[in-house]
């Protein structure tokens, strides 16, 4: 029955919000709908990331308590993709934000968001 | 309709490989060798009672570097880009519709307190949850407060660009110090570890940490104020 | 069990934001739907004992980012109204 277990749920929500992102993705046309859905491919996957590193019954790896400071390594989750993840939600604001302003020196160029009229560079 | 089927079929891939790896996934008993040398020796080589704070500043301190860096070219280039959109009008921009009185009155309250907040996570960023770029991201949010409430607000630019590049230069300056202090690049025993759980503890990392705050603070402030600036346009 | 059925009941309102982020036909209710998606992620991460991510997710994805949306949305209808 391990698949009704809380890191399991939670890695299936996270793939579940990758797929729902790059369909987003793939089929709009607006481009500040393409942006959007870069965020949530984001998000989904930071969730997926945390979630591998969950081990039940333990606690979160902040030594505040004198009983968590013997004998630790069996009492904490996995603090590395904690770790990394913290680097990459703020490096994906960077690259929305980069992204937006793209878009909005796109619209000042042709005034218009659709993605399909801009094809200067298709054969 | 043959389009969307192409669309269907490229996203059944995609899930299929996802979902094979998922298949074969098995709950996690113990931590990996790497993380137990973290968790037993992390305390007494780093002091620092968050962990996580040990591995982002300490273990893992030149990929916090690489970010840092990432996030000023980010800054620069929206800089760069918007700078493009300024026109110096002469006169104040009217179209924006002053705020209620409550608003205003509120986020004159609200403002230095959340200020003391971002403040209060990034210098106690290695005892409890939190850090730089938590509190960085706090301050930027009090600023955003104040260009909204306050429509005719004007930050000081000079006065942002000046505390993000002091930030930024004392960062790599007490990383170098620690190659010549202490074990290597960003090591944090150039200063006396002193006791675990105190607030002057754990080496240099409440110092870096408040300039890293400071640092990431700044660069959000920055990027708000240029964006903020080209709503003033006609 | 309270927390499973916590995380059953945030994933299926998150699944569902992000299908209106992606399907409405106005704009502001899509970027607040990928802000409301932001803000129960990090419930999650919380109950996944990760409350530094929790922190920074809360303060950065959902607050700052709907903001910069907002403001590039703002000028571009702005752009347009009065072409």
């Amino acid at each position: 029955m391990h698949w009704f277990s809380l890191e399991y749920l939670a890695l299936n929500l996270g793939i579940l919000l990758i797929l729902i992102g790059l369909w987003g993705i793939i089929t709009r046309k607006n481009i500040l709908r393409i942006i959007i859905s870069f965020s949530l491919f984001d998000t989904g996957t930071h969730i997926v990331i945390v979630s591998i590193g969950y081990i039940r019954n333990r606690t979160a790896p902040i030594l505040d308590t004198l009983a968590l400071q013997q004998d630790t390594a069996s009492k904490i989750v996995d603090p590395l993709p904690q770790a990394l993840v913290l680097t990459a939600i703020v490096i994906g604001l960077g690259v929305t934000a980069l992204l937006l302003v793209y878009a909005l020196k796109l619209h000042e160029t042709k005034k218009t968001l659709d993605i399909h009229r801009f094809n200067d560079l298709k054969w | 309709m043959l389009r969307n089927s192409l669309y269907l079929v490229i996203l059944a891939a995609f899930a299929v490989i996802t979902f094979a790896l998922v298949r074969n996934w098995q709950p996690a008993e113990s931590l990996s060798p790497i993380a137990e040398h973290y968790a037993t020796n992390g305390p007494a080589e780093v002091g620092a009672a968050n962990l996580v704070t040990a591995v982002v500043v300490t273990y893992r301190g030149f990929d916090t570097l690489g970010e840092v860096t990432i996030l000023f070219v980010t800054a620069a280039i929206i800089g760069f880009f918007l700078s493009l959109f300024h026109t110096e009008s002469p006169e104040e921009s009217s179209w924006l519709a002053p705020t209620s009185e409550i608003c205003s009155t509120a986020s004159k309250l609200l403002i230095p307190f959340m200020l003391v907040l971002g403040a209060y996570v990034f210098i106690n960023g290695h005892l409890t949850p939190g850090g730089g770029f938590q509190g960085g991201a706090i301050i930027a949010s009090a600023f955003v407060l104040m260009l909204l409430a306050n429509p005719k607000s004007k930050l000081n630019h000079r006065i942002i660009a000046l505390v993000e590049s002091v930030s930024g230069v004392a960062f790599v300056f007490i990383g170098l110090l620690g190659i010549f202090l202490a074990g290597g690049f960003l090591d944090n025993r150039i200063i006396n570890l002193g006791t675990f759980g105190m607030l002057i503890s754990a080496g240099v990392i409440p110092l870096l940490y408040v300039f890293i705050g400071l640092k990431v603070g700044s660069e959000l402030t920055n990027i708000i104020g240029h964006l903020q600036q080209t709503q003033k346009n006609r | 069990m309270i927390y499973l059925t916590i995380t059953i009941v945030l994933g299926i309102i998150i699944l569902i934001m992000a299908f209106i982020a992606l399907y409405h036909r106005n704009l502001k209710v899509a970027i607040l739907a990928a802000g409301v998606v932001s803000l129960f992620a990090s419930i999650v991460y919380l109950l996944l004992d990760a409350p530094d991510v929790a922190l920074t997710e809360a303060a950065i994805g959902s607050g700052l980012t709907t903001v910069i949306f907002f403001y590039v949305l703002n000028k571009i209808q702005r752009n347009d109204a009065e072409k």
